[in-house]
């Protein structure tokens, strides 16, 4: 009776493990299937060479590009804000900070992953853009300069809290040696500390990119809807995530065209975002291997 | 200056920098939050909160959309909370190390790092529209379970990972069941652990807005939900609905709004901290 009871737990602890096995499986047939209809009737070739991206208007053209370089340009301003920022806190709470103030500081910095994201769009679009256009005149009202700034901010703590994670991982002995050669503390985190940890930091950038790349209410808020291919940070720009919203919150008929357009930006952009976190993912386990 | 002055000088240098890196994201925040109060905390009365949306700013509240968010913080949680701990005791206890372990685990790192808006695309094709359940909030409900699942599962793992062996052998050195002895021992000792987790996940799931626009939740509803299948709004929506117009009213309204929802995520997150705290001395 009781190894019955303990089979049929375990079972239903399984049937739950599976359950994220099955999440994944339906995110792909859906995505794909709904991607396959679309490629039906938009070739594989106009999608990735048009550079027009129009599904919502009477001359209808579905290339994807101005929506992968409005994700890229945001994305890109994000990174250069949260990568120098991130990395120099997290070596800063790693090798100077005491004890005491490193404890403190971080769960005040993962407070700014904590705060839901509309939030900072409101944030990108009432405060930052206002104040940007003191200084660069003919910057719109939308732009991704804005947008990408505050989700830069947002993505500080994942750079720094990983990287901080990496770094702090490092062998003590690794650091004694060096200030044994009369090193200073400088020294020795770029020389010996950030080397020794540099898989780690890799990883918390590739991850910082992908959430970067999958950000939507910041963009959809605060960069505009007007896909475009440019890199000019001062005009409208639409990102592939923004795009989508924009379709939900409209009345699209399902089995449509333009119902379909989501699913061909969403497989986009799931690809992208499944090859950074593999890689990254990959990344980890080599180097779990190489502390233990 | 030699060499040696020269290096501590660069290594002073980098101390400042380092300490202006940190405080600036902090001070960032107190500043966007200064800002949003200044903006809506005049905003904020009973009526705002008990009042239904209107057409006209001043009349606006966030009745409909709070109890939406409360709806899907229920629901979210009774459907995630036992699927998640369920799947974090499987692959901590029970799981061996083949590949069937080695897929999910790196299926559930991945299924972390999928952007939210692509649930909100499974969760209008899956349950919106094939199991036939609409823009309800039962299917935001389970869309915000699947996002929020990679997040309970790795807590739980990491809060059975810090009970001492030591319980696990005591227990099974009585006779214990496997079962009777994560039922009994691993389960209560890793409680807290997997409670600070599961209230951060649910914090993230409540700011959550992208996925729920996807599945189709409404930025206007006349009456607030009263079955889980009834169509819905939630604050994070109604914020982007009002940051979205033009006047002026509106975006008081927002504003408003938003330190709603901010207090809502902080004393989630305080209270996950408080438990995290106190879990952790435990072990000490």
């Amino acid at each position: 009776m009781r190894k019955i009871r303990e089979l049929v737990i375990e079972k239903s602890l399984l049937g739950s493990a599976l359950i994220t096995i099955a999440v994944t499986v339906g995110i792909i047939s859906v995505l794909a299937i709904e991607a396959v209809r679309f490629f039906k009737e938009v070739s594989l070739f106009d999608f990735f060479t048009d550079t027009q991206w129009t599904p919502l208007f009477t001359d209808k053209h579905y290339g994807i590009l101005p929506l992968l370089s409005g994700t890229f340009l945001t994305s890109l301003i994000a990174i250069s804000v949260a990568l120098p920022i991130g990395l120099s806190i997290s070596i800063y709470l790693s090798e100077y900070a005491p004890k005491s103030f490193r404890k403190t500081i971080k769960p005040l910095l993962e407070l700014l992953a904590a705060i839901p994201t509309v939030v900072y769009g409101f944030f990108a679009l009432i405060v930052v853009t206002p104040f940007l256009q003191q200084f660069i005149p003919n910057l719109s009202g939308f732009n991704s300069l804005s947008a990408g700034i505050v989700m830069g901010i947002m993505i500080i703590p994942f750079v720094s809290s990983i990287s901080e994670d990496a770094l702090h991982a490092v062998p003590r002995a690794l650091r004694e040696a060096s200030y044994g050669m009369g090193a200073t503390k400088l020294q020795t985190a770029f020389k010996v500390v950030v080397p020794a940890a540099s898989s780690g930091i890799i990883v918390s950038i590739i991850l910082a990119i992908s959430r970067a790349i999958g950000e939507t209410m910041i963009v959809a808020v605060a960069a505009g809807q007007q896909p475009r291919l440019t890199l000019d940070p001062t005009v409208p720009v639409e990102t592939i995530t923004a795009y989508i919203v924009q379709v939900s919150l409209g009345d699209v008929e399902h089995g449509s065209i333009e119902y379909r357009t989501i699913f061909a930006a969403g497989i986009t952009l799931f690809v992208f975002t499944f090859l950074l976190n593999t890689l990254s993912y990959r990344i980890r386990k080599k180097y779990q291997e190489k502390y233990e | 200056m030699n060499s040696i002055q020269k290096n501590r000088l660069k290594d002073q240098l980098f101390k400042i920098w380092g300490i202006v890196c940190t405080l600036i994201g902090l001070v960032l925040l107190i500043i966007f939050i200064g800002d949003i109060f200044i903006d809506g905390i005049s905003r904020i009365d009973w009526g705002f909160i008990t009042d239904l949306p209107s057409r006209k700013a001043e009349k606006s509240g966030i009745y409909t959309a709070l109890m939406g968010s409360i709806w899907i913080l229920v629901l979210t949680t009774i459907i995630s909370f036992p699927i998640g701990v369920a799947a974090g005791v499987y692959l901590e206890e029970y799981s061996k190390k083949n590949r069937l372990s080695a897929l999910l685990e790196i299926n559930i790192s991945n299924l972390a790092g999928v952007p939210s808006i692509i649930y909100g695309l499974l969760g209008l094709e899956l349950f919106a529209r094939i199991m036939n359940l609409g823009a309800s909030v039962l299917t935001g409900s389970l869309t915000l379970s699947l996002l929020i699942l990679p997040i309970i599962i790795v807590a739980t793992r990491e809060a059975i990972k810090a009970v001492p062996t030591s319980i696990r052998d005591a227990s099974f050195a009585l006779g214990a069941s496997k079962w009777q002895t994560i039922w009994h021992q691993i389960l209560p000792a890793s409680g807290g652990g997997i409670l600070t987790g599961v209230i951060l996940a649910l914090s993230r799931a409540v700011g959550e807005t992208a996925p729920l626009i996807v599945i189709g939740a409404l930025a206007y509803v006349p009456f607030a939900p009263s079955t889980p299948m009834d169509e819905f709004s939630v604050l994070p929506i109604q914020i982007f609905n009002w940051i979205s117009r033009p006047q002026h009213g509106f975006i008081e309204n927002a504003a408003a709004a938003i330190i709603i929802l901010l207090l809502i995520t902080f004393v989630m997150n305080g209270i996950a901290v408080y438990f995290r705290n106190r879990w952790q001395k435990k072990w000490k």
